[in-house]
């Protein structure tokens, strides 16, 4: 047999092509987000957001904690929004500056959400995939301490908190710490348990893998699609939640703000016949909202295997 | 159903002892006691105080008469800051309010929920779907502290309609503005649930030939799509009915309707833990109840679940 010198030549120009690049599954994945439109753009808000929050402090002349006193009291007269004064947003019957404020505000929701969120992906994470894994008595009794604390009405217990162990940052985030991770952790469980009967996690236990290995090799990377998903969701929830508790003006205590304590604020002084202290924190709070809630969905498009 | 019953109490009992022991465990290792004012007492009236609300007692005694008088007599103790009333009238005095306009709020939550998802399924791509749609996005943005304000704002303050709060023993003018504010982000969240079971169900085969066999439309959707269609809905109430209650405490300190919520502010910001520890409690075992007769009322309705 003799292979023809045309067919040789195709393959050796084949061999010295470079290789088929494949779609990785994130790839793939950006791809759709990219062409969701909702997602996009509410990732393009959320940075402006974030920029907002991070950036108006310097863009400013005023600081969130020093007041103007001639204003103070008369904010209906002399504080309307104007971009002569540098009060881009108003001043607060307080004599504080809304556009600095808010700002503030706006960072301090955002860091709740995100650390809130952080704490559940990895406490969650962890546990739920453990409990998945292991399965038998250990999950039982696991997953049964997870619905005890889920019966807990969790909003009373997290002001409890706050009140008895003092109103700070730290110890909201010790409170939400201690609640957020419950649910991820379920849906963590329920996706190990589908996982561990594949043939790569057989393999793994056949080349002898301890189990925490496996766990953290093997299973959480490939648990990562739907945990990211119910983390970018979880952010606002937690806005939510402080937003809430700050409202009620059980929150961290002053001068540290956030967009609940200001909308309450607002709120508060809306009789006086001016708006812009409540307009300034409500828009960017349901701005902050609206923007996770494209993301999340747009990830969840994205990234969900059930949805393909 | 019987034994399914028992098997949920054999859960409900538990998490209720964890939630007694937790919050009284909680309140014990808060600094500062319910007598650490600004001015230092005395040491002896500290102790007179102490013996009193019997705080000189080792700590598990304390928490089993604690707990002991919440099983057997319903009795949360004297409030550590207003001396002369306790924890049970404090609650008996703000409950009913808050039980008034928190089942309207959920019953209009659920039967305009209800409705709008199930009009949207059926005319899928109208211009009340487009809306349902997109109210089931604002209840993610729409909270309960989002909407008193704007409420007070535009039909107070603005048109005038209706007071900006007080309660009047519940006249009806001021439960409306509280019962929207409490109700519209549930109301949406049950709009879009029933939207989309709604949507699965009339596309299923007992749906096809229900119309096959030639039942008027407002029959088949009613009779045959309603029922399996509200499943997911009613495993949605025991949340709904949570955040009602938790609405509330917003509820109470913006409107000024003198229900629970406001008590558990007062008490939060009095640093009271009794009463805040009774209310919570209070709470927890409403939840629990009402978690119980959902799982009940859940299996009743879908015949797939065994118990």
């Amino acid at each position: 047999m003799v292979l023809s010198s045309i067919d040789m030549s195709a393959l050796a120009e084949r061999l010295a092509a470079d290789e088929v690049k494949g779609r990785s599954l994130w790839a793939d994945a950006r791809s759709r987000f990219i062409r969701n439109k909702a997602a996009v753009g509410g990732l393009i808000l959320l940075i402006v957001i974030t920029l907002y929050a991070l950036a108006a402090a310097h863009v400013s002349p005023y600081a969130y904690d020093t007041a103007d006193f001639m204003i103070m009291g008369h904010a209906a007269e002399l504080g309307a929004p104007s971009w002569e004064s540098g009060h881009y947003f108003g001043v607060d019957n307080d004599g504080f500056d809304v556009f600095v404020r808010t700002a503030f505000g706006t960072r301090i929701s955002l860091f709740v959400g995100i650390v809130g969120s952080a704490i559940a992906v990895i406490v969650g994470t962890l546990y739920g995939a453990t409990a998945g894994y292991v399965g038998g008595r250990t999950d039982q009794i696991m997953m049964r301490i997870v619905d005890i604390l889920l019966a807990i009405p969790y909003m009373f217990v997290l002001i409890l908190l706050l009140v008895m162990f003092g109103r700070s940052l730290f110890m909201l985030f010790v409170g939400i710490g201690l609640l957020s991770w419950l649910s991820m952790a379920r849906i963590v469980r329920g996706q190990t348990l589908s996982l561990k009967n594949k043939e790569f996690i057989q393999a793994a236990q056949a080349a002898g893998v301890p189990a925490w290995k496996i766990i953290l090799r093997h299973i959480v990377p490939n648990l990562l699609g739907i945990v990211a998903v119910y983390a970018t969701l979880l952010v606002p929830d937690m806005i939510l939640t402080e937003s809430f508790i700050s409202f009620l003006g059980l929150g961290p205590a002053p001068p540290v703000t956030s967009l609940g304590a200001l909308i309450a604020e607002g709120a508060g002084t809306m009789r006086y016949g001016y708006l812009w202290s409540l307009n300034a924190p409500l828009a960017f709070f349901v701005l902050t909202q609206f923007a996770f809630f494209f993301v999340g969905d747009g990830l969840r498009d994205a990234l969900d295997p059930k949805d393909r | 159903m019987f034994s399914y019953i028992i098997k949920r109490l054999v859960v409900a009992i538990p998490t209720l002892l964890v939630l007694m022991v937790l919050s009284f465990l909680l309140m014990h290792a808060a600094p500062g006691g319910p007598f650490t004012y600004e001015k230092k007492l005395p040491p002896e009236v500290l102790a007179n105080l102490n013996a009193k609300y019997g705080l000189d007692q080792p700590l598990w005694r304390q928490m089993v008469s604690y707990v002991w008088g919440i099983i057997a007599h319903f009795d949360f103790g004297p409030s550590f800051v207003y001396k002369d009333r306790d924890v049970n009238e404090i609650i008996a005095q703000g409950f009913p309010v808050t039980l008034y306009y928190g089942s309207i709020a959920f019953v209009v939550a659920v039967v305009t929920g209800v409705t709008l998802g199930v009009v949207a399924a059926v005319r899928q791509n109208s211009l009340i779907d487009y809306f349902a749609v997109g109210l089931s996005i604002g209840a993610q943005v729409l909270p309960n502290f989002v909407m008193a304000p704007v409420l007070v704002l535009v039909f107070a303050l603005w048109l005038g309609w209706l007071p900006a709060g007080g309660w009047e023993g519940g006249e009806i003018s001021h439960v409306i503005l509280p019962v929207i504010a409490l109700a519209t982000s549930y109301m949406a969240s049950i709009a879009r649930i029933t939207r989309s079971s709604m949507l699965e169900v009339l596309t299923s085969n007992h749906v096809r030939t229900a119309r096959a066999k030639g039942l008027p439309e407002h029959k088949v959707i009613l009779r045959h799509a309603l029922k399996p269609s509200l499943i997911p809905v009613i495993s949605y109430l025991g949340p709904a009915f949570v955040a009602m209650i938790t609405g509330s405490v917003v509820v109470d300190s913006f409107f000024s309707t003198g229900g629970i919520g406001k008590a558990f502010v007062d008490s939060a910001l009095n640093r009271d833990y009794a009463v805040m520890m009774g209310i919570t409690l209070l709470v927890g075992v409403l939840t629990i109840i009402f978690n119980l007769l959902v799982d009940i009322l859940y299996a009743w309705i879908d015949p797939k679940i065994r118990y």
